[in-house]
């Protein structure tokens, strides 16, 4: 997994609330699509237009924007479908940090486990550095002082689960933190399987 | 100790404490299928990863085979892959595999209930966001992303964040006619698309205990449009009848031990919860989306919203979009809108229970001529049971399509489409833009007011037939 440490790069705001994964990514793309190059299947049904071309209304189809590496959304972002291909096409898009009010639970998690950054700000914060996105003005997103360092230099702080951070700053794996554990698991089901044993009793296949 | 549901459902599977509200659940049921499924064994057989207890995990396709009478799995083609791909990577697992035709096919969150695999109390995940789906039983179930179903099946674990509790109450009992879509629908309306989120929401009160388990099983399927993974209803004499006697329940002796155990499944009675909502039952309508997120729903006698009436700048927005997307007018009625397909399917909808409410609607009536009408069983046993109580020869004459189980048109991702720009009244869960195909304008409604739909060829209140 990509580490996650300090990025600085120009922001792109999207502040239409409860943008599902479907928009993020349909889901025929990734039957079909490989995970690197998603990134132009990103926000599809609000990138191009019916006849395919591009829509020139949409912010990442802006030339300031097209670059953009953090993305200032509206509230309850990645909502709907569990797809971690969400993550990915974002990703495929050179994005390595959303910023919102609120996120999809499940879409959050993908985020951790891919090196996408998710950031939660009070509504009036995502605002405040939504306005401030203008000519591509570059910010600094510091997972290891936790701030948000603006082109005008205003700093924002903002608060992670500390878990998470520790493991995004260290690109940690969660397989081979748990399988670090298998002992404990055994040793957990052998007890379980007297505690509870219809969960383990199937009829054989 | 005055535990919720979510307190003792979450302490039952904790293998070790992470720390800082973390916990390394076990997991004791998986359902794989052919997208997340497939992709997931793949990625785990790259890493070199062996699956950890293949006997707790079973598969079936049900998102990217075709539906149509007489289809293979190579019937859809771009789907070919994954079909083939789930049914060679689960044998050489040894995990079950139900292939078409045979019974256990289905929406996974349809056949795993009905066959038992599904239990009050037990954890339960599918890289599938509406695993919620199986809270109905008392099951703590959520959907998972792609790394965290590789790691479910190389560990039998997942670390997880306890979420906070919530509680939804019914209250009083569900004018005639309303069904459990009406309900959680209103739910959305009212509350929003995310006030779930950080939530496990327990669903309560007078309406849901009189409710059978595949109604509650529908209200949790749309925990995940209100935000939340976890929904789920307390296991009642109601679901232990429901899961005794189904194939991979517990028999005998081990079943009697399981029902002392699932009795305790229940909250304390001065339980505290991080939030409490109470719903009046009687004062819920058929209920139908106008927009293009579930928490754009209204009664079906309501008129479309007006955006001008929304002072925040963002969500006046999104409501105009909606509104355009939609093709539909604020101020009028949503009753009298033409519709051109109807879609009765999808885990939400597509239980026996679900299909004998349509049929009751469809019976000596006929499909408007331009309406493409569709019922796709949830899985193949719901198509056996309803074909042998004749609910399949009722849609056939009434002018629906009969098709084989699975998604279908709930996500298109089967080549199933509603056409750009064509209306559908659909009985799925979601009417994202697009969900149901570029362009497709969803309206989601109950069994019932689907077919009343497809019947009249507009929007209808089904009391009204
Ligand atoms: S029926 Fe629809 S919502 Fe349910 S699992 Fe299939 S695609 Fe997902």
């Amino acid at each position: 997994m990509l580490p996650f440490t300090e990025m600085t790069g120009s922001a792109a705001s999207l502040l239409r609330a409860n943008i599902d994964t479907d928009v993020i990514i349909r889901i025929e793309r990734l039957t079909s699509v490989p995970r690197e190059q998603l990134g132009r299947y990103a926000f599809e049904a609000l990138r191009y237009r019916a006849d395919g071309s591009e829509n020139p209304d949409f912010v990442l189809n802006h030339p300031i924007f097209r670059s953009a590496s953090i993305l200032i959304a509206g509230a309850n972002f990645g909502c709907g479908s569990s797809r971690e291909g969400a993550v990915w096409a974002l990703m495929a898009a050179g994005l390595r940090c959303v910023i919102a009010e609120s996120f999809g639970d499940i879409f959050y998690n993908n985020c951790f486990q891919n090196g996408l950054l998710p950031i939660t700000l009070s509504a009036s914060s995502v605002r405040h550095l939504a306005d401030q996105t203008g000519q591509g003005a570059p910010m600094t997103v510091d997972l290891v002082r936790c701030a948000i360092v603006t082109a005008q230099n205003e700093t924002i702080p903002f608060e992670i689960d500390a878990a998470r951070r520790q493991a995004l700053i260290e690109g940690l794996d969660d397989i081979s933190r748990t399988l670090r554990q298998k002992p404990k698991v055994v040793a957990w089901q052998s007890e379980d399987r007297t505690r509870r044993p219809w969960i383990w009793q199937l009829p054989a296949a | 100790m005055t535990k919720t549901l979510l307190d003792k459902l979450w302490d039952l599977h904790i293998v070790a404490d992470l720390g800082e509200g973390w916990s390394l659940l076990h997991i004791d049921r998986h359902l794989l299928h052919d997208l997340s499924g497939t992709a997931g064994l793949f990625a785990l057989a790259q890493r070199g990863l062996a699956v950890a207890n293949p006997e707790l995990a079973f598969a079936t396709p049900d998102h990217v085979v075709s539906t149509v009478p007489g289809r293979t799995g190579t019937t859809f083609e771009a789907g070919a892959k994954l079909w083939a791909g789930l049914k060679e990577l689960s044998q050489k697992t040894g995990i079950r595999y139900f292939e078409l035709g045979e019974l256990g096919q289905g929406i996974v969150h349809v056949m795993a209930p009905e066959l038992g695999i599904t239990l009050p109390g037990v954890s339960l995940v599918c890289g599938d966001s509406h695993t919620c789906t199986n809270g109905g039983l008392g099951a703590l179930a959520f959907g998972i992303g792609s790394s965290e179903l590789t790691h479910a099946l190389a560990t039998q674990t997942l670390r997880q964040r306890k979420p906070k509790a919530m509680r939804v109450r019914f209250e009083g009992r569900l004018g005639n006619g309303i069904a459990p879509k009406d309900v959680i629908l209103h739910l959305i309306g009212k509350i929003g698309a995310s006030a779930g989120t950080g939530y496990a929401i327990e669903y309560a009160g007078e309406a849901i205990r009189a409710m059978t388990v595949e109604g509650r099983m529908t209200i949790c399927n749309l925990s995940i449009e209100l935000g939340s993974k976890i929904g789920f209803v307390a296991p009642d004499e109601t679901t232990f009848k429901y899961v005794q006697g189904r194939r991979f329940a517990p028999k005998g002796d081990a079943f009697e031990r399981a029902l002392s155990h699932w009795h305790t499944l229940q909250a304390h009675n001065e339980a505290q919860y991080d939030r409490d909502e109470v719903i009046r039952a009687e004062k819920i309508a058929p209920t139908i989306t106008w927009g293009t997120s579930p928490e754009h729903s209204i009664a079906i006698d309501e008129v479309v919203p007006d955006p001008s009436a929304i002072t925040d700048l963002a969500g006046r927005k999104a409501w105009q979009e909606a509104l355009e997307y939609m093709a539909l007018t604020p101020g009028r009625p949503l009753a009298g809108t033409k519709v051109d397909w109807v879609f009765v399917g999808s885990c939400t909808n597509s239980r026996l229970t679900d299909l004998r409410d349509a049929a009751a609607i469809a019976r000596g009536r006929r499909v408007v001529d331009g309406v493409n009408a569709w019922v796709v069983p949830g899985s193949e046993k719901v198509k056996r049971e309803a074909e042998a109580e004749g609910l399949d020869a009722i849609f056939k004459s009434a002018g629906f399509e009969w098709r084989e189980p699975g998604c279908s048109m709930c996500v298109a991702a089967n080549g199933e489409r509603v056409p750009p720009g064509a209306r559908c009244v659909s009985t799925s869960n979601r009417n994202f833009v697009g969900r149901q195909g570029p362009g497709a304008r969803t309206h989601l409604a109950s069994p019932a007011m689907a077919v009343a739909a497809a019947v009249t060829g507009a929007i209808t209140d089904v009391r009204r037939l």
